[in-house]
């Protein structure tokens, strides 16, 4: 059976999150690198595939998927037997996995994302830093954050006490925020948020995919 | 089997996209109010529940559920073989293609939406001043995307093929906000897909009968 092909960029936190998502499954995978610097992710070639013109997408088969949490989705569904079980075991247990993907992608993703574009990718494009955007966002990811304390003094991970799809959906941006933003305090500071990305970073699915995520 | 609890004021896009679901689903609910006018969701009876402080919330026996878009991949799920059909496709690859839409609704449609439904049609009347500048942006975003629904939409039927899912559903009540009460309904009304797909899918019964309560609610 042909290799699932990612087509992604090494930098882009979306694309890291499916890689780790496909470790954790054992799934083979052949990475198509789409330069973003090159502005590749908006030809004709990519839009073709993505009409969104954002990485990454994945080819499998006849299947041509994009966004990441999507993906994740699809690879969790369909490697059901194989790797790490990232949905729970029972249809509660899934509702809430789905229930703390959603919290990522609705009130984690903003403010963190905003915080390391101004932080990393906007000097790099010749912009400089808001600081007054990367201070609200601060605190807006300060209280979630603080929730997530809560949580997690009653959880060994976001679902339940079982590593799941939503937690792997925390790991891209979280390792920018600490190890790339300077920013690690905000996790280090609240013990079961600190504890919780202790140890899911310490994944070796996830090192392996960070390794290719160091910025210069 | 005893109805399901959700909570949450109608006119919220999030409870009403839950609510849509449910009726497509023919599940039996009871629909308890949440006055967000006396913030009622900050209260500690609320937290406990939802610790974001936000609607809408599902009771299902013993399981508490939030996030709109997690209720409605659950009652899809758990209801599957009553009410509407394949709302979540038949097989593997089109429950992907249809997930793949609802993260577009998720992350690309509802952003830009939001803030005009937010700017356009509620600021004014909570004495919140109108940002023209941001508007302005958010507009162009969002007709930005609509130009890849309507590239889509001139292919396929519905977002993720011929049949409606739990995709086309997520999508329901931001632009019904954005067609009522923005002023912006051409965004919508303008693009001959996008356009014949809305008036698709708001005319199914299950969006038909929240727009009944919405007018009862308003009468009272």
């Amino acid at each position: 059976m042909a290799a699932i092909k990612v087509h992604g960029f090494h930098a882009s936190t979306a694309t890291n999150m499916v890689l780790c998502c496909l470790n954790e499954k054992q799934v083979e995978y052949d990475f198509v690198l789409i330069d973003l610097l090159t502005g590749a992710h908006k030809k004709p070639q990519y839009l073709a595939l993505n009409p969104f013109g954002v990485v990454p997408t994945i080819q499998d088969g006849d299947l041509t998927l994009f966004e990441s949490r999507a993906i994740l989705r699809y690879l969790a569904q369909k490697f059901k037997g194989q790797g790490t079980d990232l949905l729970g075991s029972t249809l509660s247990e899934e509702a809430l996995v789905y229930q703390w993907c959603e919290v990522e992608g609705q009130s984690f993703n903003p403010p963190v994302s905003t915080i390391v574009s101004q932080i990393l990718v906007v000097p790099r494009r010749g912009g400089s830093t808001d600081e007054a955007a990367v201070e609200m966002n601060i605190e807006k990811l300060g209280k979630v954050l603080d929730i997530y304390e809560e949580r997690l003094s009653k959880s060994k991970y976001l679902a339940g006490d079982f590593f799941s799809l939503a937690d792997l959906q925390h790991l891209p941006h979280t390792h920018y925020l600490v190890s790339a933003c300077g920013k690690g305090d905000l996790i280090s500071s609240r013990k079961h948020v600190n504890a919780w990305w202790e140890d899911i970073s310490s994944r070796p699915t996830w090192q392996k995919v960070a390794e290719n995520m160091k910025v210069n | 089997m005893a109805a399901v609890k959700l909570y949450g004021p109608l006119a919220s896009t999030a409870t009403s996209r839950a609510l849509a679901c449910l009726l497509e689903k023919q599940v039996e609910y009871q629909l308890i109010p949440v006055d967000l006018k006396k913030r009622e969701q900050k209260k500690p009876g609320f937290l406990a529940m939802q610790p974001f402080g936000q609607v809408p919330v599902l009771q299902d026996g013993a399981l508490t559920l939030f996030e709109s878009r997690a209720i409605v991949r659950y009652m899809a799920e758990k209801y599957a073989a009553q009410g509407t059909i394949g709302l979540l496709g038949k097989s593997l690859a089109e429950r992907a293609v249809i997930e793949q839409w609802m993260e577009v609704e998720s992350q690309t449609y509802n952003p830009p939406s939001s803030f005009l439904v937010f700017q356009l049609a509620f600021a004014q009347l909570w004495g919140i001043p109108q940002n023209q500048t941001e508007i302005a942006k958010n507009e162009k975003k969002f007709s930005n995307a609509l130009d890849v629904y309507e590239k889509r939409l001139s292919e396929s039927k519905y977002l993720a093929g011929d049949e409606f899912s739990i995709a086309d559903l997520s999508h329901l009540p931001n632009t019904e906000y954005i067609v009522k009460a923005t002023g912006k309904a051409e965004l919508i009304t303008s693009r001959k897909y996008v356009n014949a797909w809305w008036e698709n899918i708001s005319s199914r019964d299950s969006w038909k009968k929240i727009r009944e309560m919405s007018e009862a609610g308003s009468k009272k």
